[in-house]
């Protein structure tokens, strides 16, 4: 028997292991440079599958397979191991820290920490170790290492996962294997990376791809950005030097404090940034996805460049015309204008709640917003950019006005259903254009619309690709553009422009200043974009400072993928037409998409949390922005999930960053009075000063270019190595022992609450309601609040600090579960489910068992199929809770299924019942 | 392209074959929608593998599972390969890779286990169905030990079922072609 180990691979500890624990130990081969472990038994047989060799020695034992012992097997192999290799490689490959990696294992070690409560036995089939113990721990260890990494609350799998590192084969197998870490991650980084996993996924990578299977198929992803950073370095002698030079610089490290200036102004010779968010449409209550897709990113970076002291000005506002708005007025029964005065009041105080730094909240009816399109207009028209053409539309007589898509129903010209919209048909699905729907009908009037030819001006997008091209090369170049803006530009441009129509037959839209369009006004989407320089003209009458200053201003405008070209090829197109001088976008930041749980958010289904809603759930509003800008959608879309917002609410928040700026407020507090002890700076002192310093600086690097959700990871691994320090030291100990103690318990407290003040600066961005407690607590002066390029000694020796107290409050699961319920969601995935798969309603009693035909009882359960029937009517007209009537139902059903088996037919199994 | 067998019709399709009484309920969980038995005392079972080996032993059966260490071993590391790889959705490159290890694989070899029929076999052909159904004449004599073994399991008594039969050319057409 010849047992082949190459020693870097993830899955090399359990095949040592179970050998390890066969009868007659086989000794190892180490070094191989194959794909996989594999044992070639005397047969000539070749194992190629670390699971089936431990199998292999385990029969050998004597010890055959059971259902639950494959179950854990087959788990291991297609749900644990490709996430454990998802995790290993973001860690050692692209260098993310533990915790990042460790999400991506969440729902499993779950999983295992409920079958271990559950079970209540020590392992995890049967009463002994078993191939199962060994193959999961062998999975686990290289990620895990030891059981502290396990977050606190999985109590019963952080003492398996310990009594299984100290039994003894495991032992042994992991002290061969000394180098593992690297070995492994040159092991890793050789392979093609796996599929991302994102949280909860439970998709994955097939990561046993045995021996035989695709062996060096080398593909890398091309650029992706982790690549560039490498794993997290030790620093270096010159880091440590530079991070205590600026450490005993003190508060002048820090940028002067700002001096707020209204109305804020470009300023020659400074950096003036100018942030847009896309203009959310007034008469949607904006959900989730789009305040961290706009809102709550642009925020989040504003606050960071005043944070820098550049002259930052951020606007938004609420898109109000557009037909959407006037059929939505006509709904309620109220004038446009009465819609959006309401909505507009709504968005403002979702945005205030969220804590939204807006320099100014505007709106699109204005007179500055007419103003300003009817010039660019008048531009475009001079310079020869519109066009005019004749477009067929639906026209109402008795209305007396062309009618919207949305304003005419009719019979779909594919399926003839006979209540198609004048968009698409409700039945077939097809798109369809208003003008072909037979037998069309006015929405409001019920009256017959007639096919009118009408005149329409059009942007000469084709005109205008020349100016455009070449300003996307220039920006391109010097700016920073999302991957996704910059393919779904290019998709644009390769697909070629047409000409883009600009008026519509409406009345709630800014007047065509031409003749014979005076009764049309312009089409949103031209409309639109123009708002942020009206907003900002609503703002300040020099608002041209900003705007046709391309010179001095450098332009962000934030938004959801799906508003890309609107920012980067028709807007831009319509100013570089208008040739003004405009102020074109820098840096164009899209973001993906954010899901619900395993769904989208929909109003109309009532799923998902709605801005006005966030704030009833009793989660502060800081909170929500660590867990939103947590999940940002950046690079690739996103899950909002409620078990998850829980677990980094207790892991990230409360005992990461909460208990490390606690802890070092409280020991200030408890041991010193309230006053920050005299520091004397030791090499372990000086190498952790390096090592947050280096984190500032990654932290500036990812900031400066939009990569919200990477710096955030930053400041959690500061409080992470803070935590570790306070932890080595043990400065409680200390304070207690002699006099070399107490100083050094002096030294590790000063530097730790000198930590905490930084964190206080760095979290300003993210959570500015926690940022200003810990700035209130610490009581640090404003001028020392600022945001410096490293750690710096800001709060000295003989500062005085405030009261400490808590900063985030634990979640508990049954509030977040009630939450959940509320507002929504998928099926529980297998990591929060606290039953069995959902089974079935209980086995009716067995008076189904009386022969067939038996006259009496077909006659009982006839009536009490019919009075059930009645009750799950009554309760669907209800609108009853859902889970309600699923049960009743489900009763429904159990009685016909006695009642076909009492009358002798076979009972019909209801197909379809479990839609997704 | 024609669609794969769900897991738990799968399933159904060896309770048949195993000649068990039916009436077991499946579900699936997931995203991957892994069966799972529902049983009437504890959580179930979940997983292709776990629930096939469980019917085997059910209907008293074990030598599908093999009988020797090594013989069981095998069967467990193709059961493994057919969950983790051949698992309904994979590319095109993905199935290329398949074939060709099982092609080098079943070189030698009547079953997968060697010389004894076992669940490995049973398994990995409901599993390849669809892609065998859509491969071309060229594919599937380039895969020949593949197209041998395949046509040799759908002719085992009981397995095909409703399953289309997968016709394979006797004599070779493309001699040349590699």
């Amino acid at each position: 028997m010849l047992l082949r180990v190459p020693p870097g691979a993830p899955a090399a500890l359990k095949v040592l292991a179970a050998a390890g624990a066969a009868p007659a130990p086989v000794r190892p081969h180490l070094g191989d440079p194959a794909e996989g472990p594999e044992l070639e038994l005397d047969s000539g047989t070749v194992l190629f599958s670390a699971n089936a060799i431990c199998q292999y020695f385990y029969l050998c034992r004597g010890e055959e397979p059971t259902d639950l012992t494959t179950q854990w097997l087959e788990w291991e192999a297609t749900e644990l191991q490709p996430a454990v290799v998802a995790a290993l490689y973001l860690r050692l490959v692209q260098g993310r820290a533990g915790p990042d990696a460790l999400g991506l294992l969440q729902h499993l070690l779950a999983h295992l920490e409920q079958h271990l409560a559950r079970s209540g036995t020590a392992h995890l089939a049967g009463d002994a170790v078993s191939v199962a113990d060994v193959v999961v721990w062998g999975s686990l260890f290289p990620v895990l290492q030891d059981d502290t990494s396990l977050p606190s609350e999985l109590q019963v799998l952080r003492s398996w996962f310990r009594a299984m590192s100290l039994w003894e084969p495991c032992r042994d197998a992991a002290a061969l294997l000394p180098e593992a870490p690297r070995e492994l991650r040159a092991h890793l980084a050789r392979r093609p990376p796996p599929l991302p996993t994102p949280q909860g996924a439970r998709g994955g990578v097939p990561a046993g791809r045995g021996r035989l299977a695709g062996a060096g198929a080398a593909r890398r992803s091309p650029g992706s950005p982790q690549d560039e950073e490498g794993p997290e370095r030790a620093p270096s002698d010159a880091d440590v030097a530079a991070a205590v030079e600026m450490w005993a610089r003190g508060p002048a490290a820090l940028p002067p404090p700002r001096q707020p200036r209204a109305p804020v102004l470009p300023v020659e010779g400074e950096r003036n940034v100018l942030i847009t968010s896309a203009l959310p449409y007034v008469n949607n209550v904006p959900h989730l996805g789009n305040i961290i897709g706009c809102v709550l990113s642009a925020d989040t970076f504003a606050r960071y460049c005043r944070l820098r002291n550049w002259n930052t000005l951020f606007v938004c506002g609420t898109d109000e015309y557009g037909t959407a708005t006037e059929t939505r007025a006509l709904e309620e029964g109220l004038s446009p204008q009465q819609l959006c005065d309401r909505y507009h009041a709504l968005h403002a105080d979702i945005y205030t709640w969220f804590r939204i730094s807006f320099d100014h909240f505007g709106r699109t009816t204005t007179p500055q917003q007419t103003r300003i399109a009817q010039d660019i207009f008048q531009r475009l028209l001079a310079r020869g950019f519109l066009l005019q053409d004749t477009l067929e539309q639906l026209r109402c007589e008795s209305c007396g006005r062309y009618l919207a898509d949305r304003f005419v129903e009719g019979t779909c010209p594919f399926c003839a259903y006979a209540e198609a919209r004048g968009d698409q048909c409700d039945r077939c699905g097809k798109l369809i254009n208003a003008v072909e729907l037979k037998d069309p009908r006015c929405k409001v009037c019920r009256g017959t619309p007639t096919v009118t030819p009408t005149q329409h001006l059009f942007l000469d997008l084709p005109k205008l690709e020349g100016r455009l091209e070449a300003w996307l090369e220039r920006t391109w170049a010097a700016g920073d553009w999302t991957a996704n803006a910059r393919h779904i530009t290019r998709t644009w441009l390769r697909d070629g422009l047409k000409p883009r129509c600009i008026t519509r037959d409406l009345t709630w839209g800014t007047p065509v200043p031409l003749d014979g369009f005076r009764d049309k006004v312009f089409y949103v989407w031209f409309d639109a974009p123009i708002g942020y320089l009206s907003i900002t003209a609503d703002y300040t009458e020099h608002w041209e400072r900003w705007w046709k200053n391309p010179q001095q201003v450098e332009l962000y405008n934030f938004m959801a993928k799906d508003n890309v070209p609107f920012h980067s090829v028709v807007f831009p197109c319509s100013l570089l037409g208008a040739d003004d001088n405009y102020t074109l976008v820098n840096h164009l930041i899209a973001t993906e998409y954010l899901n619900y749980e395993d769904g989208k958010f929909s109003k109309s289904r009532g799923v998902g949390v709605f801005g006005d809603m966030a704030k009833d759930t009793g989660i502060p509003a800081d909170v929500w922005r660590f867990y939103l800008l947590y999940l940002r959608p950046e690079g690739q879309d996103s899950a909002f999930s409620w078990a998850d917002l829980l677990l980094k609410n207790n892991s990230e928040l409360l005992n990461n960053l909460g208990n490390f700026i606690n802890r070092a407020g409280m020991f200030v507090c408890k041991f010193f009075g309230g006053v920050v002890p005299a520091m004397a700076l030791t090499p372990e002192d000086q190498r952790l000063l390096a090592r947050v310093t280096l984190e500032v600086r990654q932290y500036h690097q990812l900031m400066e270019k939009v990569r919200i959700r990477d710096a955030l990871r930053c400041v959690l691994s500061i409080s992470r190595h803070g935590n570790q320090y306070i932890q080595v030291n043990e400065p409680w100990k200390r304070i207690k022992g002699d006099e070399r103690d107490r100083q050094r318990a002096g030294t590790v407290t000063g530097v730790a609450v000198n930590v905490a003040a930084a964190l206080g600066a760095l979290l300003q961005p993210f959570v500015p309601g926690v940022s200003a407690a810990i700035q209130a607590q610490l009581r640090i002066p404003p001028e020392r609040c600022g945001l410096g390029p490293g750690l710096t000694c800001t709060l000295p020796a003989g500062h005085r600090v405030g009261t400490v107290s808590p900063l985030f409050q634990k979640l508990e699961p049954e509030q977040v579960e009630a939450l959940r319920q509320r507002f929504g969601g998928g099926q529980v995935s297998g990591a929060q489910a606290k039953q069995p798969p959902p089974a079935s309603a209980p086995p009716p009693a067995p008076t189904a068992a009386a022969a067939p035909g038996d006259p009496k009882l077909i006659q009982e359960l006839t009536e009490q199929v019919a009075k059930q029937g009645t009750l799950v009517r009554q309760l669907k007209a209800a609108q009853v809770e859902k889970a309600q009537v699923d049960a009743q139902v489900a009763k429904l059903l159990e009685l016909k299924q006695q009642l076909a088996l009492a009358e002798g037919r076979s009972p019909e199994v209801p197909k379809g019942k479990r839609k997704k | 392209m024609a669609a794969a067998v769900r897991g738990t019709e799968e399933l159904e399709l060896l309770e048949r074959l195993l000649g068990l009484p039916g009436g077991n309920k499946y579900g699936v969980q997931g995203e991957r929608k892994v069966p799972v038995l529902q049983t009437n005392n504890g959580p179930g079972l979940m997983g292709l593998m776990t629930i096939a080996a469980h019917l085997v032993r059910q209907a008293r059966k074990e030598q599908l599972l093999g009988s020797s260490a090594e013989e069981k071993a095998v069967v467990q590391q193709w059961l493994e390969y057919r969950v983790t790889r051949v698992n309904g959705g994979s590319s095109k490159e993905d199935t290329r890779t398949i074939l060709k290890d099982l092609n080098m694989h079943l070189e030698d070899k009547v079953y997968l286990a060697g010389n004894i029929f076992t669940l490995a076999d049973i398994l990995m052909y409901y599993g390849l169905h669809h892609i065998m159904v859509d491969l071309t004449v060229q594919e599937k004599e380039k895969y020949l030990n593949v197209s041998r073994w395949f046509n040799h399991i759908q002719h085992y008594p009981g397995v095909r079922q409703h399953l289309s039969n997968v016709v394979f050319i006797k004599n070779r057409l493309y001699t040349n072609a590699h």
